[in-house]
C-alpha cells in the first residue's frame, strides 16, 4: 500500500540546512497498521508529511498502492486514497466553520453524491449523533473534535489513513475511546493505518508492526509481539523500552 | 422576545444551518450588547444614519439660504446653533452635511479594506515573488504621510468631494494589507489549511473559503477604529479647499470657513468640530465593541 525507499527530508538551504529524516525505507502492506514511533524531533511526523505533499523538500521514493509520487503536486486519485488525521484537534479543524460546512466542502471536493445523507452516516459512524452537525468546533471537546477530524479524513472513503499522533493532545480516557474508534473503523472498512506516536504503550496496541526513529534515520523494525516481550535488538529501541517502562511503572 | 426564540437560537444542536447561523449571530449580539459603551456608539450611528435619510424633513431650514442681515448670530431659539459668515443656520447644514459624512466613510469603508485584504491575503498566501512584489508596492504607498499622499492625488485629479474620496480610499489601504498580510501568515500552515489542501482544495477556494473568513472580522474591526480618522482627513482636506466644494455643508470645510471668526465666533467652527468629534468617538466605541465580538482569538473560543 505504501512503499518507502531511501527517504531523505531538509528543510531550509545550506548551510542552515536540517536533515528532518535521512534514508528512511519501509514497507506497509494492505490492510496492516504499522507504527513510527520515536522520540519528539526524530522525523516521524515529517515523513508523513512528505507522503501527503505538505513538504516538498525531499528526495527518495515514495509509492501510494503501487503509484509513484512527486514533489508537491497529488492527484485526485492521490486524495482519494490517502487521508490524514492530525495531531492537535484544537487547530485542525477551521474555526469559524460549522461540522457541517467541513463535512459537506469535503465530500463536494472528493466528488461525492448524496452529501446530506453522506454527512449523517459519516457523523453517526464516528460516534457523533445528529445534533452535533452544525456546531462550531468551540462547542466541541478534544475528543468530539478528533472524531470531526477522523470524519473528514474518512469522507472520501481513503484506504490509507495516516495518523500523526491522533490521541495525545487528548485526556488519557478520552485516548482510549479515540484508539477504540479508530481500531473499529479499521477492522470494519478494511483500512491500513500508519501512525506516529511516542507512546509505546499506543503503538503496542494499535500496531501490528513498527520502526523505531532516532535523529532521522530508523534504528529497527520490529513486531508488536516483540515489542510487547522486550525484545529489541537494537541498543536505542532497547532504552526507549526500558525508558517508558519505567514511566509506567513509576 | 418570547423564551421559545431564546432557546432556539441558543440551542446547543441547532437542527439547520440557518439556526447555527442565527444562533451564531445571536451570541455575537449578546456580547456586544454586554458592552455598554458600544451601545452608545452603536445608537449614535443609527442616529446618525436617520438624521442623514430624513436630512430635508429633520432641518429647520434651508442649508444654502443666505440671510446677510441674520450673520454670525449666537445660538439662539431661532437659530439652534447660530448661523455663519453668511448667515446661514449652521443646525441645518449640519444635518445636510451628515449625508457627505455618510458618503466619505461608506465609500472608503468599502473601498480601502477590499484593496487591502486582497493584495495582503494574495501576498501572505502566494509567498515567493508575488509576496515581495505587492508588499514592496504596499511600502512606497506607507512611505509617503497618508494626508500628503491624498493632497497629491487630489492636486493630480482636480479638487472635490469625489476625488477627495477616492484619494482616501487609495491612500489608506496599505495598513489593511498589512494587517491581512499578518493575519494569513499566521493562518496558512495552519493544520485545517493543510487539511483542506490534502481534500484537494485549490489556493483559489483556500484563500476565498477558509483565508478571507479569519481576516475580515480583524479588519472590520480596523476600519471601525480607523473610520474617525478617516472623518478627520477628509475634513482636513475640505478644510484645505479640496475637497468638498462650496457651498456644500461639509463638516471639515464648515470648520475651515469658521476659522476667521474663530475668536470672537467660536460657534461657527466649534460646532461642526464637535459633530465631526461625537461620530468619531462612536465609531472608536462600536469598533471597541466589534473586536470583542469578532476577534477569533477571542474569549469564545
Amino acid at each position: 500500500m505504501l512503499t518507502i525507499k531511501d527517504l531523505d527530508v531538509w528543510f531550509g538551504h545550506p548551510p542552515e540546512r536540517v536533515d528532518a529524516v535521512r534514508g528512511a525505507s519501509f514497507v506497509v502492506a494492505r490492510g496492516e497498521s504499522f507504527g513510527l514511533v520515536g522520540e519528539s524531533g526524530s522525523g516521524k511526523s515529517t515523513i508523513l508529511r512528505a507522503v501527503t505533499g505538505l513538504i516538498d523538500t525531499w528526495s527518495g521514493r515514495i509509492e501510494v498502492a503501487g503509484q509513484p509520487v512527486t514533489g508537491r503536486h497529488r492527484s485526485r486519485a492521490f486524495h482519494k486514497t490517502v487521508q490524514m488525521v492530525f495531531q492537535d484537534p484544537y487547530a485542525s479543524l477551521h474555526p469559524r466553520h460549522s461540522v457541517d460546512r467541513v463535512l459537506s466542502e469535503t465530500l463536494h471536493l472528493q466528488g461525492m453524491d448524496r452529501i446530506d445523507q453522506r454527512i449523517a452516516t459519516l457523523l453517526d459512524s464516528v460516534g457523533l449523533g445528529r445534533g452535533f452537525r452544525f456546531r462550531y468546533p468551540h462547542q466541541l471537546s478534544g475528543g468530539q473534535r478528533q472524531r470531526v477530524a477522523i470524519a473528514r479524513a474518512l469522507a472520501a472513503e481513503p484506504q490509507l489513513l495516516l495518523l500523526d499522533e491522533p490521541t495525545s493532545a487528548l485526556d488519557v480516557s478520552v485516548q482510549a475511546e479515540i484508539l477504540n474508534l479508530l481500531a473499529d473503523l479499521r477492522r470494519d472498512r478494511g483500512l491500513t493505518y500508519v501512525m506516529v506516536s511516542h507512546d509505546l504503550a499506543v503503538v503496542a496496541h494499535m500496531c501490528d508492526r513498527l520502526a523505531v526513529m532516532r535523529g532521522g534515520e530508523i534504528v529497527e523494525e520490529m513486531t508488536a509481539a516483540a515489542l510487547r516481550q522486550g525484545a529489541a535488538r537494537s541498543d536505542y529501541a532497547r532504552d526507549l523500552l526500558a525508558a517508558s517502562r519505567g514511566y509506567a511503572a513509576g | 422576545m418570547t423564551e421559545t426564540t431564546r432557546a432556539w437560537l441558543l440551542s446547543d444542536a441547532p437542527q439547520t444551518r440557518r439556526q447555527a447561523r442565527m444562533g451564531a449571530l445571536y451570541q455575537g449580539w449578546l456580547t456586544f450588547r454586554a458592552n455598554k459603551l458600544a451601545m452608545l456608539g452603536l445608537v449614535i450611528l443609527l442616529a446618525l444614519l436617520f438624521v442623514a435619510g430624513f436630512a430635508p424633513w429633520l432641518s429647520p431650514q434651508n442649508p444654502f439660504a443666505q440671510n446677510l442681515a441674520d450673520r454670525l448670530q449666537p445660538p439662539s431659539a431661532a437659530h439652534w446653533l447660530g448661523t455663519d459668515a453668511l448667515g446661514r443656520d449652521i443646525l441645518s447644514r449640519l444635518i445636510h452635511g451628515s449625508r457627505i459624512t455618510l458618503f466619505i466613510v461608506g465609500t472608503v469603508a468599502l473601498v480601502a479594506p477590499v484593496i487591502g485584504l486582497f493584495v495582503g491575503t494574495v501576498a501572505g498566501f502566494a509567498g515567493g515573488w508575488v509576496d515581495q512584489v505587492l508588499m514592496r508596492t504596499t511600502d512606497i504607498f506607507l512611505a509617503f504621510p497618508k494626508l500628503i499622499l491624498a493632497l497629491a492625488f487630489v492636486a493630480a485629479l482636480g479638487p472635490g468631494i469625489g476625488n477627495a474620496v477616492l484619494a482616501l480610499a487609495v491612500t489608506s489601504w496599505p495598513p489593511y494589507a498589512r494587517l491581512a498580510r499578518a493575519e494569513t501568515l499566521t493562518i496558512r500552515n495552519a493544520d485545517y489549511i493543510a487539511a483542506a489542501r490534502l481534500q484537494g482544495a485549490g489556493p483559489l477556494r483556500l484563500l476565498i473559503g477558509h483565508i478571507w473568513p479569519l481576516c475580515v472580522s480583524s479588519l472590520i474591526v480596523r476600519v471601525a477604529l480607523d473610520m474617525a480618522g478617516i472623518i478627520l482627513s477628509a475634513a482636513g482636506l475640505g478644510f484645505l479647499g479640496l475637497g468638498a466644494q462650496p457651498p456644500m455643508p461639509e463638516w471639515g470645510a464648515m470648520i475651515s470657513d469658521g476659522r476667521t471668526y474663530i475668536l470672537d465666533f467660536w460657534w461657527v467652527a466649534a460646532m461642526p468640530g464637535l459633530a465631526i468629534f461625537i461620530v468619531s468617538l462612536a465609531f472608536n466605541l462600536l469598533g471597541d465593541g466589534l473586536r470583542d465580538v469578532l476577534d477569533p482569538k477571542g474569549g469564545a473560543e
